[in-house]
């Protein structure tokens, strides 16, 4: 058992785990009865495959070459910005046009801790 | 690269595929439009990590600003089409 074979080993566990997670994560989206259901689902995609990948990639680039390769790191820094806007977006886009059309909306949360605003 | 990392390589990717296939049917499929908005920010993400893998598979760094290119028009293309059905206009 060479370092290299180890190293080789975490990567393709990495990336296998990746690849089982994005599956997950389209199942999801395919079987899920309702869209508010359904948009729970690429969030795995976006957040769990995406850190397994880029953990794979830092490790591969950063025992191949002679230099700490970091800059993976900016697509990660990005995605978790960018991606609660667009869910928190389409969300109020999916209830506005539910409102609009009448149909049944998911319910409202119960027992709240906060008054409702009003 | 060994054997191993290489198979684990293809195998990751005809996940991937796989999954941007589930993805393409909601696309054309989905009952309302922010189903299809959905699919189509699915398979942004998905295309990302395809490259990123493909990056390893290579063993170039150019893959990254590819996929940095795709989260960040994958982004704008998402927030653009959200937009759009929230208020009828884009901008």
């Amino acid at each position: 058992m060479t370092p290299e074979i180890i190293i080789e080993v975490i990567v393709a566990a990495l990336l296998l785990f990746s690849g089982v997670v994005v599956l997950i994560a389209a199942l999801g989206l395919w079987r899920l009865a309702d869209f508010f259901q359904r948009m729970h689902a690429p969030a795995l995609a976006s957040t769990l495959a995406a850190w397994l990948v880029t953990f794979a990639s830092i490790i591969y680039f950063s025992t191949r070459g002679e230099t700490l390769a970091l800059h993976v790191w900016l697509i990660i820094i990005v995605l978790s910005i960018t991606a609660p806007v667009t869910t928190i977006i389409l969300a109020r886009a999916a209830l506005f046009r539910r409102r609009r059309t009448g149909d049944p909306l998911p319910p409202p949360l119960r027992n709240q801790s906060t008054p409702p605003l009003s | 690269m060994s054997v191993l990392l290489s198979l684990a390589i293809t195998l990751t990717l005809m996940l991937y595929v796989i999954a941007m296939s589930i993805g393409l049917w909601r696309l054309v499929r989905g009952p309302s439009a922010q189903d299809r908005v959905l699919a189509l920010d699915f398979l942004y993400i998905v295309g990302m990590l395809l490259m990123l893998v493909l990056a390893i598979r290579y063993n170039s760094e150019m893959y990254f600003e590819g996929a940095l290119l795709m989260v960040l028009f994958g982004f704008v293309g998402s927030v653009a089409l959200a937009k759009f059905l929230l208020r009828g206009e884009a901008i």
